[in-house]
């Protein structure tokens, strides 16, 4: 008996808690139907009265969506390309290499996992303005890879599993460092690449604040900074930004559901460095 | 931390490497610097010069763009703590602080009850945590359409007959801070979520078969399994509440620009440096809300030992 009502108590907020999540969701997918006379004359919970995409033809083509994806797409191929480098060059050295200053370099990095990126803006922005790469995608692309101290703890995580043995024995056979690490280690490193290319991917698929504040030119929109112009030109027009956020969500949602066992353990080993 | 540790080289080898010439050792000892020359440069650009440069900035008047900075010493410091409207931020960094209790014991309480044999597991821990991974002006905005006049929380309140209850829920100064924090908890609890169920099933399973054999309760199991094995996660995600709940910017930005009494120390922050032109003041900001960061980071790392947080 009081197991039964400990199973039913269990469902109900199961229940009420997948409602809450989803409700404010399914409701921008209805309002993305209406038409703009249907929106104004009806409720958040009434079903449009037809399926037409003419809200998401809008978004894209007005409001800049192909673009911003083109955009975003750029700055993640390249950002995560070279954060998967870097983080394993330095994860690479730091862990099979002894070296005068090793001490310095280790605790420098330490530093850099404390500084909250959100903050240091300000000063970030006079370098990045000299640098002259204000307004391109290479300041996104540049922020991205260089200030991710994360993936460097995840590659050094798995660097450390990684045999001395398969160094050693290469390198009796003639191998350098460089060969060891591209040829060897590199390739070993496939979980630990996978699980930066999530937590870096989604992190930079939803980066909001750098392209705002370091590419406010329109043509550099990204997915973020682009949804984000909606409130301008379509500031009474729900349907439209409703379309517009489906949009951004939809691409999220495929690769949740194709890789949901990866993102949880991506997930949880990013968030306990 | 821990996961620095010196490497050590079996002896064979180091006595093999003094064997070779000085040109191959030169060779060795600039091997990990090869390596390490572009984080290094990267590190140095975005994160160790502009600290560097923000403290320096702190101590002056400087709108950005003018060739001299006047040096004003502390005055930067000294104003923002006489000045009550700056001041005032941390007050509303006391909400989404008291929100991410509410979160995290919402998420305790969805790890604990999937943790055990449910059905749809899957699918209910895919659309709790879901919202973790939306991107951030994409929720702005559709909170924006679930708390307006006549929105999805208006609705819902009329379909379940609490009309009443009806008002503006971010036109309140009195209320605005709750619609978002709690904007805030429906983002982020999923990670939680996530986190604490998996420290909840790396305990081995045969300890509950064994508990339920000598006649333990659910309430038991919790109590004397569960909690013990998730302390550490819980621990951190803790510490982790207080450096977040003074850095949330994303939500109250995109929802309302900091306007009806929702101003975060960040957008603070941010507006001093980017739309008042006054670096100087914004540089002393960001200066006060590293060194919490740091005293935090302290803190949590003298509580919770590193190697005691481990889910894998």
């Amino acid at each position: 008996m009081k197991s039964a009502t400990f199973g039913g108590l269990k469902y109900l907020t199961l229940i009420v808690a997948s409602l809450v999540t989803l409700l404010p969701l399914v409701t921008i997918v209805m309002a993305s139907f209406k038409t703009s006379r249907e929106f104004q004359q009806s409720g958040p919970f009434d079903l449009p009265e037809s399926f037409g995409f003419e809200n998401y033809v809008e978004a894209f083509t007005k409001g800049g969506m192909l673009h911003a994806f083109f955009n975003t797409g750029i700055i993640l191929l390249v950002s995560i390309t070279g954060t998967v480098i870097i983080g394993a060059m330095t994860a690479y050295a730091i862990d099979r290499f002894e070296f005068r200053f090793r001490k310095v370099v280790v605790g420098v990095f330490l530093f850099a996992v404390l500084v909250p990126a959100v903050t240091t803006q300000v000063a970030t922005f006079q370098v990045v303005n000299n640098l002259g790469l204000y307004n391109t995608r290479w300041a996104a692309i540049v922020l991205f890879m260089g200030t991710d101290i994360v993936s460097i703890y995840i590659f050094l995580q798995f660097i450390r599993a990684v045999p001395r043995e398969l160094d050693e024995a290469a390198k009796l056979e003639g191998a350098g460092p460089f060969r060891i690490f591209w040829q060897i280690i590199f390739p070993l490193l496939k979980p630990a690449i996978a699980t930066v290319v999530i937590i870096k991917g989604f992190a930079a698929y939803n980066e909001f604040y750098i392209p705002f504040l370091y590419m406010p030119s329109r043509d550099l929109g990204v997915i973020s900074t682009s949804l984000f112009r909606f409130t301008g030109p379509f500031g009474a027009h729900w349907e439209v930004i409703a379309a517009g956020v489906i949009i951004v969500i939809i691409p999220t949602l495929i690769i949740f559901v194709l890789l949901q066992r990866f993102i949880y353990s991506g997930f949880t080993q990013g968030a306990t460095k | 931390m821990s996961f620095f540790s010196t490497p050590v080289r079996p002896h064979a080898v180091r006595a093999a490497r003094d064997a070779r010439s000085g040109r191959q050792r030169f060779l060795q000892g600039a091997t990990p610097w090869l390596f390490l020359i572009v984080p290094l440069i990267f590190l140095c650009l975005f994160t160790l010069l502009p600290v560097g440069n923000m403290i320096w900035y702190s101590f002056t008047e400087w709108n950005g763009l003018s060739k001299d900075k006047e040096y004003v010493g502390l005055g930067n410091y000294i104003e923002f703590f006489t000045r009550p409207e700056l001041f005032r931020v941390f007050l509303v960094s006391l909400y989404y602080f008291v929100a991410s209790f509410v979160q995290m014991g919402l998420a305790l309480y969805f790890a604990t009850i999937l943790s055990f044999n449910t059905r749809f597991k899957n699918l209910f821990k895919g659309i709790l945590f879901f919202p973790y991974l939306i991107n951030g002006v994409a929720i702005g905005f559709t909170f924006l359409y679930f708390f307006r006049p006549g929105g999805t929380l208006d609705a819902s309140l009329a379909a379940l007959g609490l009309e009443q209850f009806q008002q503006q829920w971010l036109g309140n100064p009195d209320l605005i801070n709750f619609s978002l924090s709690g904007t805030s908890v429906w983002r982020y609890m999923g990670l939680n979520f996530v986190l604490f169920l998996g420290a909840i099933q790396s305990v081995n399973p045969s300890l509950y078969e064994a508990s339920s054999l000598d006649g333990a309760g659910k309430w038991q199991q919790f109590r004397y399994i569960i909690l013990p094995s998730i302390r550490p996660i819980v621990g951190l995600s803790m510490i982790l509440a207080i450096s977040g709940s003074l850095a949330v910017f994303e939500i109250p930005y995109i929802m309302t620009g900091g306007a009806n009494g929702s101003m975060t120390f960040v957008i603070q922050t941010i507006n001093m440096a980017f739309k008042f032109n006054k670096v100087g003041l914004a540089s002393a900001m960001a200066v006060i809300l590293l060194l919490i960061v740091l005293l935090i980071t302290w803190i949590q790392r003298r509580l919770v030992p590193d190697e005691k947080v481990n889910l894998t």
